[in-house]
């Protein structure tokens, strides 16, 4: 990272730079012309990628020492951001501290590029960063995500940043997050097997939705984010970095390059990704994709049709232009192991 | 074989003083400091266990038995200043000293201990075979069928019924609380088991099939044990030798039969006619 972006924005020239760096100045008397005063004058008081220099420094160094130490909680001072804390302000922060101008960006909120949120995370940066923004998953340098890893591989060039509502895995089986902490120092995770072996004896197979439990390196439990479990693996022996950030408990944590990530499971009762049998997306009619389904209207009055579709909506729209369009296409190698419905996908990648 | 000795554990509750041990224990008839106020839990206790053995510890409430207790199962109170010294077949040196791993290990594969107060030992949201898996499952074990087997076994020989393996441990009754903790104790064939009051709060026709459970369940797995009670007829129905003790001291230890029989301390002789 560069410190050429740290004056972008600002007129190096201008005297009232220092004045107004960080916040908009706001000279007027009413409401209404305080409003029309930011509409003329736009974000050009703000500094390079909203945040203050100082601040994106701090991530900065937080998210540094999580690569350093993968899957370990790395507190930072989390900023208050123009939207609710728990809405991505975590991921904003990482994002935001990583794009330099020549970034290309992406946001999917849980698999969609569209939704409102993502529109509004995408524009910030594009107004704020003067970045590049972009739907398509192999043009982008930066993507940020709420709940998905995108259907095609990324590549070392990538960076993936997670936004993460709940930090600690262990959370889920001890409340105290002072005993949790004690625990990962420890390596101490026998509380967390109990759920598994109690999810077994309840419903025969380990059946966690999502936030799978996981080993980061062999050393620390990872909540991976509301990740489906169809996601997991990809985060295994992965060519990108992965920076997991929480706006509202103001914790950072990452999963470097080519580091180990094995979702806990039992010797006899293996970790299975979501199956969905006999079942393509209706749209490109993919069959090697995570699905979800979508209630629609039909033609006839008051009647409804529950219809698989493919959960990543820009691979979607590529997969209806070219039906054999595969993971890896923009990758030279190939057999690359992307978690399932991939060649060479590991443990879990079976979707049958 | 000696498993287990313990010499000159002393358990101080509150900051201390040079005169605190001269003006405590059973001569001077209190534990608490004159001087400075602290509380002297234990002092200058000596304990060996030697492998399948049961020794015994009775006295009356504040006497210092469950101070004794955690020092030898390396529980640590935040609050208390431990000293002394305790060792532990195969293991070097001082265990009071080690770090922590060692310390887990211990008392994940060694060291099981049965404690008095339920909570203390029990996850009460965990179903019963839950909390006996995870002494297992923290052990290393990581096959769902053997965990299973093994829970299953170890709920049958200490006599709950498998049924209920699969309920909240909350729902279960006083005795079998107790019964999950002392199956918890034995899941990774421990040398070494402490129980700590393993009979408070229950009907005597439950203590009865709980101490005979357990009696007939040491003896099969050649377990050694310490039995922490204030009921001498707990510890005359378990205990091979048994310690007395008194205002933080050890005042009396023997056979059973001739403490007993013969109780040589004044005290002690007080405790089996007021009992007997």
């Amino acid at each position: 990272m560069t410190e050429r972006d740290s004056n972008k924005g600002v007129d190096d020239s201008d005297p009232q730079a220092a004045e107004t760096d960080g916040g908009t100045h706001v000279t007027s008397d009413s409401v209404d012309a305080a409003l029309d005063d930011i509409e003329t004058t736009g974000v050009a008081g703000y500094n390079y990628a909203y945040l203050d220099e100082h601040t994106k420094r701090e991530v900065r160094r937080a998210m540094l020492k999580a690569v350093a130490i993968p899957g370990h909680q790395v507190p930072y001072a989390s900023r208050p951001m123009p939207l609710a804390r728990g809405w991505g302000t975590g991921g904003i922060q990482a994002s935001l501290s990583l794009l330099d101008p020549t970034d290309t960006f992406k946001v999917i909120d849980q698999g969609a590029d569209e939704s409102v949120n993502a529109a509004n995370i995408r524009r910030l940066a594009a107004d704020t960063a003067d970045v590049e923004t972009t739907t398509d998953t192999t043009a982008a340098d930066v993507i940020q995500s709420r709940h998905r890893l995108p259907e095609e591989v990324l590549t070392d060039e990538q960076r993936l940043v997670l936004q993460v509502p709940i930090t600690d895995a262990l959370r889920k089986v001890d409340p105290s997050d002072t005993a949790n902490r004690r625990r990962h120092a420890h390596q101490n995770y026998g509380k967390m097997w109990v759920h598994l072996y109690e999810n077994v004896v309840e419903y025969g197979e380990i059946n966690i939705a999502s936030r799978y439990p996981t080993m980061v390196a062999g050393r620390y439990l990872m909540d991976p984010s509301p990740i489906p479990r169809w996601d997991v693996p990809k985060l295994d022996d992965a060519d990108h970095l992965t920076i997991l950030a929480a706006g509202r408990e103001a914790r950072i944590y990452a999963v470097p390059p080519h580091t180990s990530v094995e979702p806990l499971a039992f010797e006899d009762r293996a970790f299975t990704v979501e199956r969905f049998p006999d079942q393509a997306c209706h749209a490109c009619g993919s069959t090697d994709t995570y699905l979800v389904e979508v209630s629609e209207e039909t033609a006839d009055e008051g009647g409804f049709e529950t219809r698989y579709a493919c959960n990543d909506s820009s691979f979607c729209a590529k997969r209806r232009e070219n039906p054999a369009l595969s993971k890896d296409h923009h990758l030279d190698q190939s057999g690359v192991d992307w978690g399932p419905g991939t060649p060479d996908a590991g443990d879990g990648g079976e979707t049958e | 074989m000696t498993l287990l000795d313990a010499s000159g554990i002393q358990t101080i509750y509150g900051q201390g003083c040079s005169e605190c041990l001269n003006t405590t224990g059973d001569r001077a008839g209190t534990n608490q400091c004159p001087h400075c106020g602290s509380v002297v839990a234990c002092a200058d206790a000596d304990l060996s266990v030697r492998s399948g053995e049961v020794v015994g510890i009775v006295g009356e409430s504040g006497s210092g038995k469950s101070s004794l207790a955690e020092t030898l199962t390396l529980e640590r109170d935040p609050e208390a200043t431990t000293d002394g010294e305790v060792s532990y077949a195969g293991y070097d040196g001082n265990l009071l000293d080690v770090d922590y791993q060692t310390r887990h290990s211990l008392r994940t594969d060694e060291i099981g201990f049965v404690h008095q107060h339920i909570r203390d030992g029990l996850d009460l949201d965990f179903t019963g075979g839950g909390n006996v898996a995870e002494k297992l499952l923290s052990a290393g074990s990581r096959s769902y069928e053997n965990v299973r087997k093994r829970v299953r076994e170890l709920f049958e020989a200490t006599e709950i019924p498998p049924a209920r393996m699969d309920d909240p441990t909350r729902t279960y009754s006083g005795g079998m609380q107790r019964r999950v903790q002392i199956a918890r104790a034995l899941a990774t064939d421990p040398e070494l088991v402490v129980l700590d009051e393993p009979t408070t709060g229950l009907d005597v026709s439950v203590q009865a099939r709980v101490l005979d459970m357990f009696r007939r369940v040491q003896r099969e797995e050649g377990v050694a044990a310490v039995v922490v009670s204030h009921d001498l007829g707990v510890v005359r129905l378990l205990a091979d030798r048994t310690l007395v003790m008194r205002h933080g001291r050890v005042i009396e230890s023997g056979l059973t039969d001739r403490i007993m029989e013969d109780p040589h301390h004044e005290y002690t002789q007080t405790l089996i006619n007021s009992v007997l």
